[in-house]
């Protein structure tokens, strides 16, 4: 892969891995600007998962935003055809706060968006690309899978709404059973229902471990059907060979106004906050005038910047010192060897260097003892 | 390879009640009870380190993964806001957040309520919910005596027995919340090493 003498950093590595994967399974590279109007985020705000945005006034005295987000851009940029689906991928900075974090930081964000008519072949594609992007990292990673149509049915067979919806879907999302318990009394939520919604949110595991059990939960056909889908969607994975690592858990709830259908996360063993993030979001094409489904999802690279661990153990092959009275053209020469037999050079007068070199040595030697 | 299992434990009390529950489901690391300022302990056999935390700490190093799992009251997630699983309620350290001011006071409605506190973000959505405008005086301690100094007109704190109040000429006014512990978990360790997490967790269940 590094044929070239370049310090490849394993996110830069990762960044043209990713770009190769998806451009092989016919995703076009999405280009765009860094900037956005403010009032785009404004009409949007929920989507976003923070909720500051770095504002500039452009020469005009137009409030400008820097992206803090690339799907909403995506979206309405998009034509909605129905006759052929975009399917893009992207590479983009985004500008925000993260989670617990005081200041702003520039993300590096690659993704991934599909947008017309989306078949069960076309979810489990997009998946099937979640997997492959994790796999690119490590071999150690998890994709969680949950529904958001089973989640949303049985708040609403518990007829939560508003601030109880909201309390409880961050009580599913914490696993926190004995506070669902607490907010079902408090709600006059019935017993079996009260234990479907622990239930679910309880259930962790491979998909074809839990999958039997989460549906005993189920209340209602809305239920059925999104467990049927999850189940299809599944059979597609298999298919492709990317099932293994994929597991059920419907603690994960995006938001429900956007989010519709199958959504996922996942995770990379050494990284504890998901790296990936994403699932069907008709519902946020809907609201911003554009016709169709859509699915996709995002790789957040600046996470993986921690989890390099290897440590370079040379800065340079040959560190060649040289003398006051050394001859320049000489100097140049013994560069020049070091470097015809393949090395890197760093060439210098002090003896005294910071850098870890394979091997020293001085203009005096002369290239003869370039090992 | 054993892979351990990182466990967050708050210094004090609260602390050593929790390590007696994993002692007694087989998780004990018998060097931790000795008296010394090492901070970090290992039992190999069971796969299970442990260290202690500054209280308001312990979620933190779960949130961020240094610890896989830990125990931390309902207070410090409530006022930082952890993304992390709370698996369990404990039922110990129980206590509540309130309100408190000195004896007999009556609150005036009528202007700005000044509100001396350790936890600035309980007392803010508490207020908020209640649509009153207040001025948070961000303490570290002795929170007790900013009224007795008209430094606040009330003070937002744990309350467990009342004694300290009581001593210093301050009621309860208004309970905000009650507190216990938690067993928590960062989101990603309860992923990849769910097997060991699950069993703990079902094991202390068990006792409780």
């Amino acid at each position: 892969m590094n044929m070239l003498n370049v310090s490849v950093n394993k996110d830069e590595e990762t960044i043209l891995r990713l770009c190769d994967l998806y451009e092989r399974r016919g995703y076009m590279k999405y280009k765009m600007s860094k900037f956005e109007e403010y009032d785009f985020y404004m009409e949007n705000k929920s989507f976003l998962q923070s909720k500051n945005i770095l504002t500039f006034s452009d020469p005009s005295g137009k409030l400008m935003a820097l992206k803090p987000d690339i799907t909403l851009s995506i979206i309405k940029n998009i034509k909605d055809s129905e006759k052929e689906p975009e399917k893009v991928y992207y590479k983009e900075n985004v500008y925000r706060v993260v989670k617990g974090g005081q200041e702003f930081r520039e993300i590096m964000q690659m993704g991934l968006e599909c947008i017309g008519d989306i078949d069960l072949y076309t979810m489990g594609e997009v998946i099937c690309l979640a997997v492959r992007s994790l796999q690119t990292v490590s071999e150690q990673f998890i994709l969680d899978v949950s529904h958001v149509g089973v989640t949303a049915a049985l708040l609403d067979a518990a007829g939560l709404q508003d601030v109880a919806r909201k309390k409880m879907t961050s009580s599913i999302g914490a696993k926190n059973s004995d506070e669902i318990r607490i907010l079902c009394r408090q709600y006059e939520v019935d017993k079996a229902l009260t234990e479907s919604i622990v239930g679910l949110s309880g259930i962790y595991g491979s998909f074809k471990s839990a999958i039997e059990k989460a549906e005993s939960y189920c209340v209602n056909d809305t239920m059925r059907e999104a467990m049927r889908e999850l189940k299809e969607v599944y059979r597609v994975l298999e298919s492709m060979d990317c099932a293994e690592n994929v597991n059920l858990d419907f603690s994960i709830v995006n938001d429900m106004d956007y989010y519709s259908g199958v959504i996922f996360q996942g995770f990379i063993k050494g990284i504890p906050v998901e790296v990936l993030y994403g699932g069907r979001y008709d519902n946020l094409l809907h609201r911003m005038d554009k016709k169709g489904q859509a699915i996709g999802f995002a790789v957040y690279l600046g996470q993986l910047e921690q989890y390099e661990t290897e440590e370079k153990e040379f800065d340079v092959d040959v560190l060649i010192r040289y003398d006051e009275d050394d001859d320049p053209v000489k100097i140049a020469e013994t560069a020049d060897a070091a470097l015809k037999l393949g090395r890197s050079v760093r060439v210098q007068k002090s003896s005294e260097s910071s850098l870890r070199a394979k091997q020293y040595i001085s203009v005096k030697d002369g290239s003869e003892n370039l090992g | 390879m054993v892979e351990f299992i990182n466990i967050a434990l708050p210094k004090g009390r609260l602390g050593e009640k929790a390590y007696a529950l994993f002692e007694q489901i087989g998780y004990g690391c018998p060097s931790i009870l000795e008296n010394n300022r090492k901070l970090i302990f290992e039992n190999e056999d069971c796969g299970v380190r442990y260290f202690w935390a500054k209280p308001s700490d312990v979620s933190i190093y779960v949130e961020r993964g240094a610890a896989d799992i830990g125990i931390v009251g309902k207070d410090i997630l409530l006022e930082y806001g952890s993304d992390v699983y709370e698996l369990l309620d404990l039922g110990m350290g129980k206590c509540c957040m309130a309100v408190a001011g000195p004896k007999g006071m009556r609150i005036d409605s009528g202007r700005t309520l000044r509100v001396a506190t350790k936890f600035p973000n309980i007392a803010r959505e508490y207020y908020s919910k209640l649509s009153r405008e207040i001025d948070i005086i961000k303490l570290n301690g002795s929170i007790e005596i900013a009224p007795l100094l008209n430094l606040s007109d009330v003070i937002v704190d744990i309350v467990e027995t009342g004694t300290t109040l009581l001593e210093n000429n301050l009621e309860k006014l208004e309970e905000i919340v009650s507190i216990s512990a938690r067993l928590i978990s960062n989101k990603v360790s309860y992923k990849f090493k769910n097997r060991q997490i699950e069993d703990i967790v079902e094991k202390v269940k068990g006792l409780l």
